[in-house]
């Protein structure tokens, strides 16, 4: 079994797995880091997109074992205690958001989006979130959302 | 996924000598595709060679007309690297067009064009630039590297390590998405050479890639969109699923054909 | 309405969407429960096929594996109910054959459960499942409805002759034959309302966990009406009496009616966990979940609208098929009846209609109800048709639906389908819809696409739907074997703060916030005191759960009547506090008050009083306050609508561009409009996804070709645009809040829009119609087909 140390939401782990174990799935049972969801099993959705290095990935197309040495953020790790990202009170202030199954996912790509391109257009927006599938918002919202998120942290 | 031997070497050696080592092993290079694969269960490599360790395997370089890209070197840095887009702007804009972009930050060259996906996007530009393939062992051209659906000529054990580009003239590549999955339902890579005109398709061949030798002497005789005429592709061999049936896709090659002469002058 | 931060009409944030974007949402497959095991079900392969052996031996063997079950261990139970029975036009009832838990001897569609493997791990449960094997004997599969019928290659179940479930009929047949056979014009269509996978984006899970010390068993389950799966699997499958029966419904991500119906994981899960005395999880994944979740629509239907030579309709005549799958699901016999004929009036005064429903048993996953859930059927049936006659009489699209609208002055409105619409006023969304949209301005812009090459087109859609599901004596009156009221329990805790349980479910409709909207205006309370407690029948009485657009026309109404209970005991409490007649005591912005007096005493002290009852009228009354109510509607309630769409088709390609969506609706009273734009938005997404991209495609053989999301097209956030969005109101006039809901019809109201505008830009080639999903494939064929 391999071992794996990687940084995950600032804290050091370390521990041994199974060589097939997915990045979503050490994240969600060995570290009880729920926020990432599994909505697909064909890296289509994207309900399960978390920061490796600081950019977004598909965790349940990764093995844990891949993560070795990396840094992984999750939603969790996004904004401290109760505190919001701008994305996630952007999300909320724009009502971006339903059932919230999609919802970290959506963010975590969201914020990746930011970083390779500060002031997207409408389309730009579209297009850089057409790895994560939403069935509830119709997308409408969580559009006007990323566009407030630029906003707020282009300021 | 079933259960596997994980291993990840540090040097290209080293992988060799763990594939070659292994009862049934198989390279991951992003894993973007092997990875959903051995989820449903469709594959099931007795080891798996993680290529994520071998530092020379990633890395862009230009030189003398040439743009070298290493195998492991993920989409995304191809679709932001400043010196593609200067050589070879289609070939970058084709890197960003590639999955998502989650997927175009795992997912790698290397990767791409050994699994040879009928519907990669890749493919289609190494065809259509008449790009050569170095591997652990030799060089391929693009021609004789392509042999079917996801079948190359790579021999078992040997490596790709990286994809030579030559810079042509002008070029560009138009894809039609499928709907669903957002692969090319029919991808035309277009490039004017030194040496003429080069038209590469993918997404629509039953065989995988190939080129279209009557689109590449009209456009080297005239290189515009009119040059293109309809349905210099038969239906027959190109593949009817679904999504769409061989006559709609050979109807989508001469469209395509069109825009990617239409973008490249 | 009102414009207070937090009361009725306020555009309040969600309260719920904190832990949803903080990552700390609890959905069932988060939850791990001690010594929990998992499960993976072995499903078949084929579509029909008898099954002559199960071996488990090798998987029963390997690591980590606790238990391998068979239909063998489900023989003391029931099947899964259906809910819903039909009559034949002959008067027999529905051929309702047995839905065993797992299949047994005979398999009947692709991802019939067949086997279960528990083990410690979901790998190895995994891996075991692989390792189960069963000699299968393979049938001919039966998969075309029309197939099924005239010429069956075999019969799904053998007491369904002809693999009909029923053949139901409402209207005079006679008469419309006649009205037909005699009428100026004739507009004739035949289409598919095509086979459609809901796709919540969280897969289906269930946690089984049987409590070895007292024989209680929890049930976890992604379901959108806890109670009704308790009452489902515990009376009719298990025989398991509620109160040893605990169902809980976390958050649920997404439903869409998906996840309304009783499934076999979930009394598998129960009946495993009791079997090995540890809890066991089942999660879904989405390729099985294209397989073993209930789909939609899946209709052939030809129909017939009659016209008098001024435009005006005479006559509706509708024959359809309605797949039913290999098994009726729970709620699968109303939805292309009852949910399906009676809507099809439209927004008209259509004197005479008929349907004859044929309901059809195939090798295909169970079809129910999907958003909207016959109502879309009856919509895209209506509006479509209408568009495709507009244009053989050559009248504008706006002016045919005028001809025919029941006007303002018509209500109540009694259809010729059995509905009583109480108001509306569908001239006044069509106009809003029709400005909105610069339609007058087509011309125009169908020009300057022209000048570019494309092809611009504009279509109309006027909807309406009947959603506050249900009054229960006439559902029962037609067929349903359970009551459809809501009940709610309002809570004031002794300080003052408020506790409401609701039967209504919220897996992504913002209860947590509409529903304290509500209670904190009407109790003149902050909404910071009110907490909405859903999705446990550990903690609420009862409840119907959330479908059919009910939850604030029927829950909403439920928590209304608790209220009034509420207020009518506080004002005793209050009144002898002040030493006054209760009939003098009046409730205003929270304060009890005397009237004409300046006495008054506020909700808290009330509050307080009744659990510290020093001074308390014990004579009238008992300590607390806390009262129940439940709510049955005395009607449906009629959500109408005018949606105009304006598309471009590329013609070298036939890709449609959506280029405008505008909806115009009506829903009565708007408890929050953020929130219900909100449903707007997505119904209109899922609408769009059935007109231009989604379809639940079989082969000949029954195998489902599109499971995953490689195959099955989901609108992405660039396949459409922004829409704009506008209500106008006439508000319900038999349920207190005067509201109507509004969860079902973006989806409702799109798909004929959207169609009816690819018609329009393809109108110069002669297309008349065009089936869905209009794929670019579709589109171009059309145009080659027509030039």
């Amino acid at each position: 079994m391999p071992k794996v140390s990687m940084t995950v939401n600032g804290q050091a782990v370390s521990v041994e797995v199974d060589g097939r174990t997915l990045l979503v799935d050490f994240l969600r049972d060995q570290l009880a880091l729920t926020g990432t969801h599994v909505g697909c099993d064909t890296s289509q959705c994207g309900a399960c997109v978390v920061h490796v290095n600081g950019e977004a990935a598909k965790s349940c197309t990764m093995l844990a074992a891949q993560a070795d040495g990396c840094d992984v953020t999750t939603i969790e790790g996004l904004s401290d205690g109760d505190d919001l990202h701008p994305m996630q009170a952007a999300f909320r202030d724009n009502h971006g958001l339903q059932c919230g199954f999609c919802t970290p996912g959506m963010i975590m790509s969201a914020v990746d989006l930011l970083q390779r391109n500060p002031s997207p257009s409408e389309a730009e927006i579209r297009k850089g979130l057409e790895g994560n599938i939403c069935r509830c918002t119709g997308y409408h919202n969580i559009v006007k959302a990323v566009a407030q998120a630029a906003s707020a942290m282009r300021s | 996924m079933y259960a596997f031997n994980y291993v990840k070497p540090t040097s290209l050696a080293e992988a060799a000598a763990a594939l070659s080592g292994a009862d049934d092993g198989t390279v991951l290079a992003g894993g973007q595709t092997l990875l959903p694969t051995m989820k449903q269960r469709l594959a099931s490599p007795s080891d798996l060679i993680d290529l994520g360790g071998i530092a020379e395997l990633n890395g862009i370089s230009v030189s003398s007309g040439i743009v070298t890209i290493g195998a492991m070197t993920r989409h995304a840095d191809v679709a932001a690297s400043a010196e593609v887009a200067a050589a070879i702007p289609a070939l970058a804009a084709l890197a960003g067009g590639i999955g998502d972009q989650a997927v175009r930050n795992r997912g790698t060259i290397g990767g791409s064009v050994a699994n040879n996906d009928p519907a990669a996007d890749y493919p289609a530009a190494l065809l259509g630039l008449g790009a050569t393939v170095k591997t652990s062992n030799r060089e391929i051209a693009a021609d004789d590297f392509f042999t079917g659906l996801f079948e190359t000529a790579l021999m078992p054990g040997e490596i790709v390590t990286s994809v030579a580009f030559p810079v042509p003239e002008q070029a560009a590549y138009v894809k039609f998405p499928n709907p669903a999955s957002r692969y090319a339902m029919v991808g035309v890579f277009v490039a004017k050479t030194a040496g003429g005109v080069r038209v590469a398709v993918t997404g629509a061949g039953d065989g995988g890639v190939f080129r279209v030798p009557a689109y590449e002497s009209a456009l080297a005789a005239n290189f515009s969109a009119d040059a293109v005429a309809d349905a210099a592709v038969a239906a027959d061999g190109l593949v009817s699923d679904l999504h769409a049936d061989a006559e709609y896709r050979a109807h989508l090659i001469t469209v395509m054909t069109r825009r990617a002469v239409a973008a490249a002058s | 309405m009102n414009d207070s931060v937090s009361g009725i009409g306020a555009r309040v944030l969600r309260r719920e969407d904190f832990r949803f974007i903080k990552g700390r949402g609890k959905y069932v497959d988060d939850i791990v429960l001690t010594r929990q095991t998992y499960a993976a079900i072995v499903r078949s392969p084929h579509a029909h096929a008898t099954i002559n052996g199960i071996d488990t031996g090798e998987a029963a063997a390997m690591p980590g594996v606790i238990r391998v079950l068979t239909a063998k261990d489900f023989e003391a139970f029931g099947g899964l109910p259906c809910g819903w029975q039909v009559h034949s036009q002959n008067g027999d009832p529905m051929v309702e054959p047995k839905h065993p838990i797992l299949a047994d001897g005979k398999v009947r569609h692709v991802g019939d459960p067949v086997a279960v493997v528990i083990a410690n791990s979901r790998a190895e449960a995994r891996d075991a499942a692989d390792a189960v094997l069963v000699d299968y004997s393979e049938l001919p599969a039966v998969v075309r409805m029309p197939d099924a019928i005239s010429n069956p290659a075999a019969l799904v179940h053998d007491e369904a002759a002809n693999n009909i479930c029923f053949d139901w009929a409402l209207g005079d047949k006679t008469a419309i034959d006649e009205a037909i056979a005699s009428a100026a014009h004739v507009t004739t269509l035949e289409f598919t309302n095509n086979r459609l996978s809901p796709n919540a984006m969280e897969p289906r899970c269930a946690i089984g966990d049987f409590d070895t010390s007292n024989g209680d068993y929890t049930l976890y389950t992604t379901s959108q009406n806890p109670h009704v799966i308790r009452l489902l699997m515990g009376a009719f499958v298990l025989s398991i009496p509620e109160h040893k029966l605990r169902v809980y419904a976390p958050d649920v991500g997404g439903g869409f009616g998906s996840k309304i119906y009783h499934y076999a994981e979930e009394a598998i899960v129960t009946v495993a966990s009791k079997l090995i005395g540890r809890p066991v999880k089942w999660t879904s994944d989405r390729t099985e979940a294209f397989i073993s979740d209930a789909h939609g629509r899946d209709h052939v239907t030809k129909a017939q609208l009659a016209l008098d030579a001024d435009g005006k309709f005479l006559a509706l005549k509708v024959e359809t098929m309605a797949n039913m799958g290999a098994y009726l699901s729970t709620f699968a016999p109303c939805v292309p009846t009852y949910l399906h004929a009676t809507l099809l009036a439209g927004q008209y005064k259509t004197p005479l209609i008929y349907a004859n429903v044929k309901a059809v048993f195939t090798n295909t996953v169970p079809v129910d109800a999907y958003r909207g859930a016959g109502r879309p059927e009856a919509t895209y049936l209506l509006e479509r048709i209408i568009d495709k006659a507009a244009r053989e009489v050559g009248l504008d699209q706006a002016e045919i639906r005028r001809r025919n609208f029941i006007q303002p002055d018509e209500f109540p409105y009694q259809t010729p389908v059995a509905l009583v619409y109480d108001t509306g006023n569908y001239e006044a969304t069509l106009a809003a819809a029709l400005k909105a949209s610069s339609y007058d301005g087509i011309a125009q812009r169908k020009a300057e696409a022209k000048a570019r090459g494309k092809l611009r087109g504009i279509g109309l859609s006027c909807y309406i739907e009947a959603c506050g599901i249900a009054p229960s004596a006439v559902v029962g009156s037609l067929g349903a074997r359970a009551g459809l009221y809501e009940a709610a329990t309002i809570r004031v805790n002794p300080t003052g703060s408020i506790s409401v349980l609701t039967g209504s479910h919220s897996h992504g409709q913002g209860h947590e916030t509409t529903f304290a909207q509500v209670v904190a205006e009407q109790l003149g309370q902050p909404i910071d005191n009110i907490d909405i407690v859903h999705g446990d029948t550990a903690r609420i009485p009862f409840g119907m759960g959330t479908y059919g657009s009910r939850s604030i026309a029927v829950g909403g109404a439920a928590i209304v009547k608790a209220v009034d209970k509420i207020i009518a005991k506080g004002k005793k409490i209050a009144a002898h506090l002040m030493e006054a007649s209760a009939d003098d005591v009046v409730f205003e912005n929270g304060m009890f008050k005397v009237a004409g007096t300046d006495k008054e005493v506020d909700f808290g002290s009330v509050a307080l009083t009744a659990y510290v009852p020093h001074n308390f009228p014990f004579e009238e009354l008992e300590p607390g306050l806390e009262e129940t109510a439940f709510y049955d509607p005395a009607n449906f309630t009629y959500p109408a609508g005018s949606y105009v769409c304006e598309v471009e088709v590329d013609p070298e390609t036939g890709v449609v561009e959506i280029c405008s969506l505008h909806a115009s609706d009506d829903f009565g009273n708007v408890i929050n409009p953020m929130i219900v734009e909100g449903q707007v938005h997505g119904g209109l997404v899922q609408g769009i996804g059935q007109a231009l991209l989604e379809q639940a495609v079989y082969d000949e053989n029954g195998q489902l070709l599109t499971a995953s999301y490689n195959d099955y097209a989901m609108p992405r956030a660039d396949d459409v645009p922004n829409f704009t969005v506008d209500h106008q109101v006439t508000a319900c006039t038999h349920n207190p809040l005067g509201v109507k809901g509004c969860g079902e019809a973006g989806a409702i109201g799109s798909p004929p829009a959207v169609i009816n505008a690819i018609v329009d830009a393809l109108s110069e080639y002669g297309v008349e119609h065009i089936e869905m999903p209009a794929t670019p494939r579709k589109v171009w064929r059309a145009i080659q087909a027509a030039k």
